[in-house]
């Protein structure tokens, strides 16, 4: 057998500016590490930590009640009006929503990013991400004005309950106080289905991940061990899908605090969150009560990952 | 004597593919069973039919003499060491072992008592506090065999266990099972592809191609007396011979089967003609690679006899008694 001739032992260098420039990033990997990562943390560190921090200093400046104008000085005064009767219904409204839209999520989302990762393969797998990602390109608004007549009096939805004759059922519910209302597009039900409807894609994505990487013998192992299907998800599948379950709602739990458009849309009259923050530094011009409500989700967040963290949330890591 | 699992007719097939095709087969109560064959010859399919992760698409099977097809796997009194051990990477060595306790509500002291002693048995003492990502290859081997032998099973299943260890561990390891087995009379179904495994270790064999078993024997008989060309080839290398070389050499006209270590070197005007076409030196023995009349013939010799060179020309004897005549000769 013949071979062909080697080439030299070593290759000259490729020559001009690109060849010479990869030789020495390839000598150097910190420097090539320093220049991939300098305009991004640029961007994250100034342009966007920045203003955050900008902002939050604000809530530490009050309004003067009489000119309207911002009084330079630092003082909790802000923040004592933060804790209001009306400020403090408004943060525990936007928590329960957003925890109630988190659960549901979580629930929802469990058995499809389950099927997408155990079961779904080639083409299935495909149309499961098309199905996903699908709602995520049309406008955040068309959907919610659909949403809106889906859940009118008028809408397809009360038209299904009656041919089903639910009606009935239907009314029970809209007659339950805080849940309930007129209509589900003016309920606070109505406002929970769309959050949960608009951010499902961002609770199935994460949880779909991590089950992905529980190998299937697990779940077998623990079926051979003795194991129910119901422990085997207690004590294998949820605790390694967490760490996805909680990336999820970290999704799902922030954008339900800062939305500001559903609630807006769907819903009652009662404020959230966003919405405070968006008529204080806009029509009411008071920034610093804006902004001390902006500190409020970051405040909350920062708890519940402290709080998953020690619950060992993210032990499977 | 009680029959632990026992395989009626059974069939399992994917589609157009017959993973097991027609299978009957007698595990017997306290028996070291091997399921031998090339991989994709069925035999792991086999093994996930005794567990349950498989239902089989024909046929019946029993489990001490109970129905087992539809019922699931944790309702089996069977209990399977996975080819990569499958142990739980969230949960600490202890609660490992003791999870088919925890599922089935033994107090915590009690389970993690139980735990402790599986531990022992699998000289691991002490490793429970760790987690399985702490451990080596051979560890969690052991801790694997812990966490099913905790459960008592009635049916231990092995899926390849010594498969991802090293040569030096395998043996070692092939040791303590074969004496693991002995002490506690539990009966062990093992799954492997590696036939010195399988003939070191059963008690008996069923050698597996194509979704069929090809032969169920003692080692001895699976090696000494294969029953087709496929079990000589397959277990330890045998030479198969077709039947104008055996008709011509002393058998009758009929496929036989030749050990390589019944080979011998013969003088000058005896025997067969060969011509040497490679070796390999094996430590104890060293196997010659010969051309015998068009045929491949391979032979094991001791080490110490002076060897012929490649391509030198040497004439081959054996005992008549050492030629095996197969029953199948398809």
């Amino acid at each position: 057998m013949t071979m062909v001739a080697a080439a030299d032992p070593i290759r000259p260098g490729r020559g001009g500016f690109f060849g010479a420039l990869s030789d020495v990033l390839w000598r150097n990997p910190r420097l090539t590490l320093f220049l991939m990562l300098t305009p991004p943390l640029l961007w994250l560190g100034i342009i966007y930590l920045g203003s955050l921090f900008a902002l939050l200093l604000q809530s530490f400046f009050s309004i003067d009640e009489y000119s309207g104008l911002i009084r330079r000085e630092f003082t909790l005064s802000t923040y004592a009006e933060l804790l209001n009767r009306a400020n403090i219904d408004i943060i525990v409204r936007t928590l329960v929503m957003s925890a109630s839209v988190t659960v549901g999520a979580a629930i929802v989302a469990f058995p499809i990013a389950y099927f997408a990762a155990r079961y779904a393969r080639g083409k299935w797998k495909a149309l499961f991400y098309l199905g996903i990602m699908l709602p995520l390109w049309s406008s955040y608004l068309v959907k919610v004005y659909a949403w809106k007549l889906i859940l009118a009096r008028e809408g397809i939805l009360n038209w299904l309950f009656a041919k089903l004759h639910l009606t009935w059922l239907l009314d029970a519910w809209l007659a339950i106080p805080v849940v309930g209302g007129n209509s589900l597009s003016v309920s606070h039900t109505g406002t929970f289905l769309v959050f949960l409807y608009v951010w499902l894609p961002y609770m199935i994505l994460p949880v779909q991940a991590a089950l992905e990487r529980v190998p299937g013998n697990l779940v077998e192992a623990s079926a051979d061990l003795g194991a129910s299907p119901r422990q085997t998800f207690s004590n294998v599948l949820l605790p390694l899908a967490l760490p996805g379950v909680i990336a999820g709602s970290i999704f799902t739990f922030s954008l339900t605090m800062g939305d500001y458009i559903i609630p807006q849309i769907v819903g009652t009259s009662r404020r959230f969150i966003g919405q405070a923050v968006y008529a204080h530094q806009g029509t009411a011009g008071n920034i610093p009560l804006a902004a001390a409500f902006t500190v409020v989700p970051i405040v909350v967040m920062g708890f519940y990952l402290w709080f998953a963290k020690r619950r060992g949330a993210f032990d499977a890591l | 004597m009680t029959t632990a699992v026992s395989f009626q007719e059974v069939s399992r097939h994917f589609g157009a593919v017959r993973a097991v095709d027609r299978v009957d087969l007698d595990i017997r109560e306290g028996e070291f069973f091997a399921m031998l064959g090339p991989s994709g010859s069925g035999k792991t399919t086999c093994l996930r039919l005794m567990a349950g992760f498989e239902q089989p698409t024909a046929g019946h099977i029993e489990i001490f003499g109970e129905t087992a097809e539809g019922v699931p796997p944790y309702r089996r009194s069977v209990n399977t060491v996975f080819q990569d051990y499958a142990l739980f990477p969230h949960l600490n060595v202890l609660d490992n072992v003791a999870y088919g306790l925890m599922v089935r509500g033994v107090a915590r002291a009690e389970r993690h008592a139980q735990a402790e002693a599986a531990l022992d048995l699998v000289k691991l003492p002490g490793y429970g506090g760790r987690k399985p990502g702490q451990l080596s290859g051979g560890q969690r081997q052991r801790v694997a065999l812990a966490r099913a032998l905790v459960n008592r099973p009635k049916v231990l299943l092995l899926d390849e266990p010594l498969g991802a260890l090293d040569l030096k561990l395998r043996e070692q390891m092939q040791e303590e099972l074969k004496s693991l087995q002995k002490a506690l009379g539990i009966t062990f179904v093992f799954v492997t592809h590696d036939q010195g495994e399988a003939l070191s270790m059963a008690d008996r064999i069923a050698v597996f191609s194509e979704g069929r078993i090809m032969q169920i024997g003692t080692p001895e008989e699976v090696y000494k007396r294969p029953r087709s060309r496929f079990v000589a080839d397959f277990v330890g290398s045998s030479n198969v011979l077709p039947p104008d070389f055996t008709a011509r050499h002393g058998g009758a006209r009929q496929w036989a089967s030749l050990r390589p270590e019944a080979l011998r070197l013969a003088e000058d005007g005896v025997g067969i003609a060969a011509t040497v076409v490679g070796r390999a030196y094996l430590g104890a023995s060293t196997r010659l690679i010969l051309d015998a009349e068009g045929e491949r013939i391979h032979a094991v010799l001791p080490a110490g006899a002076s060897l012929p060179g490649d391509g030198a020309a040497i004439r081959l004897a054996f005992d008549k008694a050492d030629l095996h005549v197969m029953e199948d000769q398809s």
